[in-house]
């Protein structure tokens, strides 16, 4: 009697635990199945990014996923990459971290991508980085030069940066003005943020005894007047601007008002001459022509070709595929600067291999991203160490809308990396068919 | 029997609550994580605007300044969930979040309670533009980019007692939907209730003839601070949910812009219905993405199909506005009524 009573409850408890493991069991399994595979099918491929397509930052950043689009539609009229066609969604977020954030999951939770590619903004993507790396999508290729894109691959494994971050350019800037204006009094005119603060750190590591006057401005207020006459007041004779373009061409109609002139160096965000002629035009209300030429004698820095080279190989396959494939207008340099990323985009997953993953493009970029030859000048710095983008350029100065090189090309890392001349990345020509080559990395 | 025990407010409020908290499991537990993540926004807008309802609807006050309190209450959350490992719960950051914007709901409160209409408009206006500019004055509030905010994850008895119930894994979106809410079904009964009391009807004196109400003896400087706090604080309880729900708190999230769209969810729902605050808030959260999606599809460029979801929320806006002025649960209701009142003839 009593045993049976032993033996009833063992048995009840033996059935509860193992109806509590399957429990347990199946909760934890959830997690396998890894969705590396999402957003790939055997003849598609599914990516997607964020743009400001709309509002204060539209007016050549929109222009950008119609360079990638172009590419990408060039490439699948030519057969996909192994037999895949791209497929390129993208999602306006007006420049605004919280649109940006729920683009982002709609993204990745609705149109379930493969990955990011080439998603804009420092403020606006720093939103999401997090969330991508935690959902293990590939972040390929930031739009902006943010350190946060590379620096620290553990922090951020799936995040890759692609044009020279800031620092670097700072550095590359910096080391320009101590070798040729040794005399010059320095201001400093930056946007208040990642952008402003990296140039400025590695700008300063060459010649923080020359910078007499550091202003900021907070994008948003289009009131640069204060900044402007400061600069003037501390008899700045050269101004280097880590700035939009919008706020290139405020600053140079504040500074034509105020009769201030100075030499102006602006990092190349700020410098295409040709959408910066178009807003001074605007701000000013048509008193100022709308001419590339306002800009001449201006310096900058160049690390992909641009509109003003029409003869260079990179130029000539991309006025062909836009003039093919393009939405209409004028090939700009935003278009050719998403074309570009497009064009990198495709050497890595080409490079995945034949049944590509989300981590299988990660690490390929780990292997043999350092290796690509691209429309880049200096070679790309992509290893297990480092997700950071393209690693140098070269000093222009702008004349008539062109940019006349000022040195070879230049490269150097983060940090107190030395500057060096490496024009190896600069010969590279696109392949006659202007569809990248790659072999698979394993 | 029932329907004398209904007929207690409280009561009534509370039975819609529970069948109300049932069906947010059922839709949240049957819909994908890009659906959860949208009803959370549309949690956090309808919070803030079922605040801003009884504010105009019920007190007579414009505030185009509810972004901003929106604003204090996601710094106040990003600033205390700044590390994996927060030092309160979840529950107290909600809290604390809502205790700050109510606070500070006092300090705008008072003076503007001595304001009258398109004055109280303007005052609120200033804040709505000054308070995400100070957020750049401070070095600790993370400038232009704002700061990030980790949401820890729940305590493994909420995951496991969510899972014995639903047979579903909780992940990360979800329960914040879930937070976003349970917040709002606890902030529509505290608001219905609310309305109902006497500090309600004295809202509705003071709205409807301010000397009237003032001979029959309310104060009216009180009522008015009162009804400006309370929406300050459903506001900051609000910018909690959001600054989870986005996961950054940033001054570009909270423009002019945050406080027009809340105005613009309790005029097109209707003005001083909380229903009709939560439908605004639905409509501003899906529009866009339909009318962009249709866009697309029509075969527009992603810029244009961008460029439309504003052109169509303007028309909705207008025709809204032209058609059915009392808002979309206002006429509703009036068509409802008028029904009756001629089935009643008859």
């Amino acid at each position: 009697m009593r045993s049976t009573t032993v033996r009833v409850a063992g048995a009840l408890t033996a059935a509860a635990l193992l109806a509590a493991c399957g429990a347990g069991e199946s909760r934890d399994d959830d997690d396998s199945g890894g969705g590396s595979a999402v957003g790939i099918t055997d003849d598609s491929i599914k990516i997607g990014a964020h743009f400001p397509l709309t509002g204060v930052a539209a007016p050549g950043y929109s222009e950008i996923p119609s360079g990638h689009q172009a590419y990408y539609d060039y490439v699948n009229a030519n057969g996909g990459v192994n037999g895949r066609k791209i497929e390129f969604v993208v999602k306006d977020d007006a420049y605004d971290p919280t649109k940006t954030s729920s683009v982002t999951n709609e993204l990745v939770l609705e149109d379930e991508i493969f990955g990011m590619v080439s998603g804009l903004g420092t403020p606006t993507h720093s939103a999401v980085v997090d969330f991508l790396n935690s959902e293990e999508v590939p972040d390929l290729f930031v739009s902006s030069g943010s350190l946060m894109w590379g620096d620290d691959p553990e922090a951020r494994p799936w995040t890759f940066g692609w044009q020279p971050d800031y620092e670097i350019e700072g550095k590359i800037i910096g080391q320009w003005v101590k070798e040729n204006m040794p005399d010059a009094k320095v201001g400093l005119f930056l946007q208040d943020d990642d952008f402003g603060e990296d140039g400025e750190a590695g700008v300063r590591q060459y010649i923080d005894d020359q910078i007499v006057d550091v202003q900021r401005y907070t994008p948003g207020n289009t009131d640069v007047g204060p900044q402007i006459a400061a600069l003037q007041a501390s008899k700045v004779d050269l101004v280097l601007g880590f700035n939009v373009p919008s706020y290139t061409a405020l600053s140079q109609l504040v500074a034509m008002k105020l009769n201030f002139t100075p030499k102006w160096f602006y990092s190349n965000v700020g410098s295409d001459p040709a959408l910066v002629g178009s807003l001074l035009a605007r701000f000013s209300e048509g008193s100022v022509k709308d001419d590339a030429s306002l800009l001449d004698g201006v310096l900058s820095t160049e690390y992909i070709p641009g509109v003003d080279a029409p003869d260079d190989p990179w130029m000539k396959l991309w006025q062909q595929v836009w003039d093919e494939y393009g939405e209409g207008g004028k090939l700009t340099n935003y278009r050719v600067y998403g074309m570009s990323e497009a064009y990198t985009f495709v050497q890595a997953l080409q490079a995945a291999g034949d049944d590509p993953t989300r981590e299988s493009v990660v690490e390929a970029l780990e292997q043999v991203g350092g290796d690509f030859e691209g429309p880049g000048m200096a070679p790309f710095r992509y290893s297990e160490d480092s997700h950071l983008g393209i690693s140098g350029m070269s000093v222009v100065e702008l004349k008539g809308g062109k940019a006349d090189p000022l040195t070879p090309v230049l490269v150097t890392d983060i940090g107190d990396a030395e500057i060096t001349e490496d024009d190896s990345a600069a010969g590279d020509v696109p392949p006659d068919n202007g569809i990248p080559d790659e072999e698979p990395a394993s | 029997m029932i329907r004398r025990f209904t007929r207690v407010p409280l009561v009534r409020h509370l039975l819609l609550a529970l069948v109300g908290l049932a069906a947010v499991v059922v839709v949240l537990e049957s819909t994908s994580p890009f659906r959860n993540a949208q009803l959370a926004n549309v949690a956090y807008l309808g919070i803030a605007a079922g605040g801003l309802t009884v504010l105009t609807g019920l007190n007579g006050q414009l505030s185009l300044g509810h972004g901003a309190f929106m604003a204090i209450g996601a710094y106040t959350t990003a600033l205390l969930l700044q590390d994996a490992d927060p030092a309160l719960p979840l529950v107290g950051v909600l809290a604390v979040a809502t205790v700050v914007a109510l606070v500070c709901g006092v300090v705008v409160g008072v003076p503007a309670a001595r304001l009258h209409g398109p004055y109280i408009a303007g005052a609120t206006l200033a804040l709505a533009i000054a308070i995400p500019s100070t957020a750049l004055f401070f070095d600790d509030l993370g400038g232009e980019q704002g700061l990030n905010v980790l949401v820890p994850d729940l305590p493994t008895w909420i995951l496991d007692a969510a899972y014995f119930v639903t047979g579903n894994e909780m992940d990360r979106t979800r329960s914040i939907a879930y937070i976003g809410w349970v917040c709002l079904i606890v902030t529509y009964v505290l608001l219905a209730n609310l309305q109902r009391s006497r500090v309600g009807r004295t809202w509705r004196a003071v709205r409807d003839d301010d000397v009237a109400a003032e001979i029959a003896g309310i104060h009216l400087g009180r009522a008015r601070v009162l009804a400006f706090v309370v929406s300050a604080g459903c506001a900051g309880l609000a910018g909690s949910v959001m600054a989870m729900a986005v996961r950054i708190t940033a001054p570009s999230g909270f423009t002019l812009n945050l406080s027009l769209l809340l105005l613009s969810a309790v005029v097109l729902g209707g003005l001083g219905s909380l229903a009709g605050a939560l439908i605004g808030s639905a409509l501003l959260t899906f529009l866009p993405q339909v009318v962009t999606d249709v866009g697309v599809d029509a075969g527009l460029t992603d810029v244009q199909a961008a460029q439309l979801s504003p052109l169509v929320y303007g028309l909705v806006t207008m025709a809204v506005i032209l058609l059915a002025p009392a808002g979309l649960v206002g006429s509703l209701r009036g068509l409802l009524q008028r029904r009756r009142l001629a089935s009643a003839g008859n």
